[in-house]
């Protein structure tokens, strides 16, 4: 009973004369990528530990058309966040938060302007302040000596200018932080952005999330962390490609406060 | 008296600032050729953007060597610049050290140029080294090739010779002080110059006066001579670099812009209302274009952007898609944004202000799709440039071109669109599973 995740949608809340405080945007990755969708839970076990009021869209959730938007149908964007806005609406929504950098981008700067005003936060910030309010607490104790290198997705980072939230529960979590030599504003994109995730890359030398990975690598961490559902397929398989799975961890920041509460 | 030097004078004076005064028209002109866009939000936040990045500097120490080096030059030049003041009163009413008659203040002028004049001449030296010995990698990418390269070095040739002139000047024309020769004011302090002058010891007045005669004149039309020289080089940011950074990007750097046209296209078609086989109105203008093929597509900001770029290449040498071999150099996309900007102003020009298709446009005959594909829209080259540059906006719309009006975008991502489009994800699942995971263990 204490594993079974706790997750009302809109329409269920709605249906019983409820307003949840929050919505919890999960965004396609979250919804249907394996490895992402591990991340989702991680999320929704501390919004559940935290009594947080929240609900997802579910079935009624769809593409916020980032990925459509950076391939440059400007035409498939606007129709998708049209739709979502439409639905939001309807439900009053004020608060959005979500664990992807590209939905939270999106949701927060391209929306307004079309009808869509919330406030958005990234579930890294999120998690900070229910820390902050005493919502939850951490012990850390099971990352003690852990080595964790912090990868900055560009739309979290530079986009947005996001880049301490994430950091900051690191440190709480008792963990040496290890900064790559790219870092922060200069944080060296893992190849996903852009609508890249969904092609092959051109003609190069290299990858760019293997050469990402050496950057990480080179810090010797026992965990990449990352704060991105793309991101962390970039790492998990730049982390493979250098056939490093075994003594390498990639992980969501959601992960890792997850299981070092053991939720 | 003799007026035949004022006149010559007067004359490369006032040939040096009218042919400067026909490029700021071109220039003009061909910025204007972009769309118009609007900029009149968040003045306060532009001024202060101006003040920190182009006068304050604050993005080149990002970098500390090439960053110290720069300022260095930068202050070196705007100050030294108050000579040129001086030479021009000199030059254009016969007078000789105008500004002598302020005494200590004058010589302290003097002297502090005569340091920023050495300061400048060693860093550019050191810039030569960085460039030519050195080799420093983004210095030497394909796109650095031929003129490019050129223009690099030949900028620092001409500060350079500027400074030994002005340094030349003043070692002669202490001598002459010291000889006591008619017309040379005793005035200025020569920390710099003072030393070298040595090398005149011995020399008679008339050869002093010959040679500082001559350094005086070379200066001053050197300086016309590189003030003419700034619109045909890459050089031209000493005079972009402020408008450019006020212009600049002042929204978040994830924010891209929504389509206005789109917009209204969209809100038609979920309008229940809206009769959707309503014929246009007669008097509808054509459709407009999506996204940009053409400089003329982009908005004047993208085109200022172009003529500002000073081609360092920070954003190229942060660039991942550039880091990991790909095509895509973003300096390269403004480095042809200008290019393709001169041709259709030249071609204007020859065909008296009317364009003449030439059957050539930005997209294929200078950026290839190759290159756009390959961007992340990792915002990396945003952030790396000095001056606010901002080469992602241009290949965004350029990819929208080519989606929207081409239907030309890579297989994968048509599937990608496709997805969307269908199931409202870019992998081919069923809306209706969206929420399958909540009850997976
Ligand atoms: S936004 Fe595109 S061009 Fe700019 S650095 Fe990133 S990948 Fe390169
Ligand atoms: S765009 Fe900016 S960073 Fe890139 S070469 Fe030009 S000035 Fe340098």
């Amino acid at each position: 009973m204490g594993n079974e995740l706790k997750v009302p949608t809109m329409a269920e809340l709605f249906a019983s004369g409820q307003q949840p405080e929050v919505l919890f945007w999960v965004g396609c990755a979250g919804s249907f990528d394996d490895r992402a969708k591990k991340i989702t839970k991680a999320f929704i076990k501390i919004l559940n530990k935290a009594n947080v009021s929240f609900a997802v869209l579910g079935t009624e959730e769809s593409c916020s058309g980032d990925p459509a938007k950076r391939a440059g149908n400007e035409f498939l964007f606007q129709m998708q966040a049209v739709t979502n806005i439409e639905v939001m609406n309807a439900y009053e929504v004020k608060k959005i938060v979500t664990t992807c950098p590209h939905c939270f981008n999106t949701l927060k700067n391209e929306y307004p302007e079309l009808g869509g005003d919330y406030q958005v936060v990234h579930h890294t910030q999120f998690i900070n302040q229910l820390l902050e309010d005493g919502k939850i607490s951490l012990n850390g104790g099971s990352y003690k000596g852990k080595k964790i290198t912090y990868h900055d997705p560009c739309y979290l980072g530079r986009a947005n200018n996001v880049y301490e939230a994430p950091r900051d529960l690191i440190k709480k979590l008792d963990a040496e932080l290890v900064e790559m030599k790219n870092c922060r504003s200069k944080g060296l994109c893992c190849g996903a952005g852009g609508a890249q995730m969904f092609k092959e890359p051109e003609k190069g030398e290299q990858d760019i999330n293997v050469k990402r990975t050496e950057e990480a690598i080179e810090v010797k961490p026992d965990i990449v962390a990352a704060g991105c559902p793309f991101c962390n397929t970039m790492m998990t398989d730049g982390v493979k490609a250098k056939e490093k799975e075994s003594s390498i961890a990639v992980l969501d920041i959601a992960e890792l406060i997850a299981n070092a509460e053991d939720l | 008296m003799n007026y035949i030097p004022n006149i010559v004078f007067a004359l490369v004076l006032l040939c040096g600032i009218l042919f400067f005064s026909r490029n700021v028209k071109k220039l003009y002109r061909n910025i204007k050729l972009g769309k118009d866009v609007d900029v009149s939000d968040n003045e306060p936040l532009r001024w202060r953007n101006m003040v920190n990045i182009a006068l304050g500097q604050s993005k080149m120490v990002v970098r500390p060597i090439a960053g110290l080096l720069h300022i260095v030059v930068y202050v070196g030049f705007i100050i030294i610049n108050i000579e040129v003041l001086e030479i021009v009163i000199d030059g254009l009413f016969g007078t000789h050290r105008v500004f002598a008659f302020l005494g200590s203040a004058y010589n302290i002028l003097i002297a502090s140029f005569e340091i920023l004049a050495l300061l400048v001449i060693v860093s550019v030296i050191l810039f030569w080294v960085r460039r030519n010995i050195i080799r420093l990698q983004r210095f030497v990418k394909p796109e650095m090739k031929g003129w490019p390269k050129n223009d690099g070095n030949l900028i620092l040739y001409i500060e350079l010779v500027l400074m030994v002139l002005f340094l030349t000047m003043n070692a002669a024309d202490y001598q002459l002080q010291l000889l006591d020769a008619e017309g040379y004011t005793k005035a200025g302090s020569f920390p710099v110059s003072g030393y070298f002058s040595m090398l005149f010891n011995g020399a008679s007045a008339s050869s002093l006066i010959l040679v500082e005669r001559t350094a005086w004149w070379l200066h001053i039309v050197g300086i016309l001579f590189f003030l003419n020289y700034l619109y045909y080089s890459k050089h031209l940011h000493i005079l972009l670099a402020f408008p450019n950074t006020y212009y600049g990007k002042v929204t978040p750097q994830g924010k891209f812009k929504n389509l206005e046209s789109v917009t209204k296209e969209v809100k038609l078609m979920m309008d229940p209302s809206a009769d959707p086989f309503a014929a246009p109105a007669e008097d509808a203008p054509p459709p407009e274009k999506f996204g940009a093929s053409d400089v003329q597509d982009l908005n004047w900001v993208q085109l200022l952007n172009a003529y500002s770029c000073t081609e360092c290449g920070r954003c190229t040498s942060e660039c991942p898609a550039n880091l990991t071999g790909k095509k895509l150099s973003p300096r390269k996309i403004m480095m042809d944004t200008r290019d393709r900007l001169e041709e259709v102003g030249k071609n204007l020009d020859v065909n008296k202000g009317n364009f003449i298709d030439d059957g050539k446009q930005l997209l294929g005959d200078y950026i290839s799709h190759e290159e756009l594909w390959a961007c992340t829209s990792c915002n990396a080259c945003v952030e790396a440039c000095p001056i606010s540059i901002d080469p992602l906006s241009i290949i965004m719309d350029m990819r929208q071109y080519l989606v929207m009006e081409q239907s030309a975008a890579p297989s994968d991502l048509n599937n990608m669109m496709g997805n969307i489009e269908n199931n409202g994800a870019p992998w081919p699942f069923n809306q209706m599973d969206r929420l399958n995971w909540a009850k997976e263990e």
